[in-house]
């Protein structure tokens, strides 16, 4: 072949990891990138513990995060069941939500008549506080029902998925479309080989944004009343009865599910897009 | 039968007092097995005269026809590659994937398309490369995977639109070596759109100079050097006189 002052470059940059590999090189840089977090959240709760302490606070205002530990630890029956119910309702809406959003964007995608009637009624619809709904939602199916939580998490999941992926199906490089223009592709095989697997960066960018607010949407629905074990109910109830340090316990886990179902579509969008412009430099820095 | 004839060929866009004529009268007919440049301006619709060639717009006057079919049959029947200034590659596949996509799209099956792909990465010098992805590859290793894309199906036409046109000069150099090895070794007809005076040159039997406002072709210089053409090539006397040449028609139709 012939010599290409690039080629050099290219190839000597990824002799040492290629994406998905971890050499103790990449370990090491893995723990330098999250490492100033780690120090960060470590300092941040040790000042939390000596302000609290030094300025005395009193516990019924600020507890101090050894006591919300220790209480944690007391209570890890009850806030790990009230967790469960609401990580249940929270992925039930994230699928719901998820799986009709993607429905309505195929559709909306391929008419453009439907486009023009959807987009900006969805686009508004999208801005509307729709946890306001949640009472409503109660009242319809119930207030201890699952579906009631879920049915107000997919609502809310729901738009964000479906204009994100109605955009990446629709916001193709046209060089693209010429492409298979020029290999008189059939329609079909524009959809399956270029629309679709362009539409998958939006579609996961909404739906890491919708992991995040399927959990809030659960909680907070549930601060209008729910089950008794759930944590926006035993949240609401403890911080009531000005039982922080029990109030925080939950918030923990309430922490813990949000981060879990956004670290599961992290590793669902890796495994899915394993080209991926956003994954390239995770693995580099 | 010329592979390409171009008779009486018009094109304007837009309507009204908006309306932009873009090609003007165009005849031109290109033997099976040429390779022809358009040369001319930004402007002068030479790209728009390789889209209606490849049938991706339609001529408003005049007729066109590849290997005697109208254009449409001639997509229709993938009888032409094109490679774009872009690459175009799909991002989400690696190299050997994306040399298969015509032949996915024709339903080849897996096994065929997989050797068929090995076969033309092997002809661009890339085999090494299949299982990369595109953002992993230089500019001018990403266009020769477009060309691979573009001959996998053994079209018997290939139109090329300023495809060394972002590459830097030794690059672009190389790929032009690159470029007359594959074209000596596969005997197909190119239509090669180029800004560059010596690439016209260097590559072309006949470079068709073109002016704009409206696009014409003002000219047809012959280029008469003898392939294999090569390093000596590019300093031959002959070389020269034959981008003054070109470089002259260019000047006339400013």
């Amino acid at each position: 072949m012939t010599s290409e002052p690039h080629d050099r470059d290219v190839l000597t940059a990824f002799e040492g990891d290629l994406p998905g590999t971890v050499t103790p090189s990449a370990l090491r840089r893995r723990i330098k990138r999250y490492l100033p977090a780690l120090v960060l959240a470590f300092l941040v709760l040790v000042a939390w513990e000596v302000l609290v302490r030094v300025f005395n606070v009193q516990e019924f205002i600020l507890a101090k995060p050894s006591e919300i530990y220790a209480t944690f630890l007391d209570e890890f029956d009850t806030v790990v069941e009230a967790g469960w119910t609401t990580l249940r309702e929270a992925v039930l809406g994230l699928v719901l939500g998820t799986l009709f959003g993607v429905l309505a964007a195929l559709a909306t995608a391929r008419w453009s008549g439907i486009r023009e009637g959807v987009m900006p009624f969805a686009v508004a619809a999208n801005s509307i506080p729709i946890l306001a709904l949640a009472p409503i939602a109660n009242q319809w199916f119930g207030l201890t029902s699952l579906t009631a939580k879920a049915a107000v998490v997919a609502v809310i999941v729901f738009f964000p998925v479906m204009i994100n992926t109605v955009r990446g199906l629709t916001e193709v490089d046209a060089g693209e479309l010429e492409l298979m223009r020029a290999l008189a592709a059939p329609p079909r095989d524009v959809v399956t080989r270029v629309r679709l697997p362009n539409a998958l960066p939006y579609f996961f960018s909404a739906l890491k944004v919708a992991a995040a607010l399927a959990v809030i949407g659960a909680i907070v629905a549930e601060y209008f009343g729910g089950r008794t074990a759930s944590l926006g109910f035993y949240i609401t109830q403890q911080a009531g009865a000005f039982k922080f340090a029990e109030a925080w316990s939950g918030i923990i886990v309430g922490s813990v599910l949000g981060i879990a179902i956004y670290a599961f579509v992290l590793g669902l969008e890796r495994w899915a897009m394993p080209w991926h412009v956003s994954l390239r430099a995770a693995d580099d820095r | 039968m010329s592979a390409v004839e171009i008779r009486g060929v018009g094109k304007t866009f837009g309507r009204g007092a908006g309306v932009v004529e873009a090609l003007q009268n165009i005849n031109l007919s290109i033997e099976t097995g040429e390779f022809v440049s358009l040369i001319g301006p930004s402007g002068c619709g030479k790209s728009t005269l390789l889209r209606l060639v490849g049938d991706l717009l339609a001529p408003s006057t005049g007729t066109l026809t590849v290997g005697g079919k109208t254009p449409h049959a001639a997509r229709e029947d993938r009888d032409y590659g094109m490679v774009f200034q872009k690459a175009t590659l799909l991002d989400w596949r690696t190299v050997r994937r994306n040399v298969e996509l015509p032949l996915e799209i024709m339903g080849i099956d897996g096994e065929e398309r997989q050797s068929r792909a090995a076969e033309m990465l092997a002809l661009v010098g890339l085999s090494e490369f299949a299982g990369h992805y595109p953002w992993q590859l230089s500019g001018g290793m990403q266009q020769r995977v477009a060309i691979a894309r573009a001959l996998s199906f053994e079209p018997s036409l290939l139109l090329m639109d300023e495809p060394f046109g972002a590459l830097d000069e030794m690059t672009r150099e190389a790929m032009q070596d690159e470029l007359l090895r594959i074209w000596e070794r596969t005997k197909r007809t190119v239509i090669f759109v180029t800004h560059s005076i010596p690439e016209a040159v260097f590559l072309s039997q006949r470079v068709a100079v073109m002016s704009r406002r409206p696009g014409r072709i003002s000219r047809v210089v012959d280029v008469g050097l003898p392939y294999p053409r090569d390093e000596d090539t590019r300093e031959d006397q002959g070389f020269y006189d034959k981008i003054t040449e070109v470089r002259e028609a260019l000047r006339e139709h400013e």
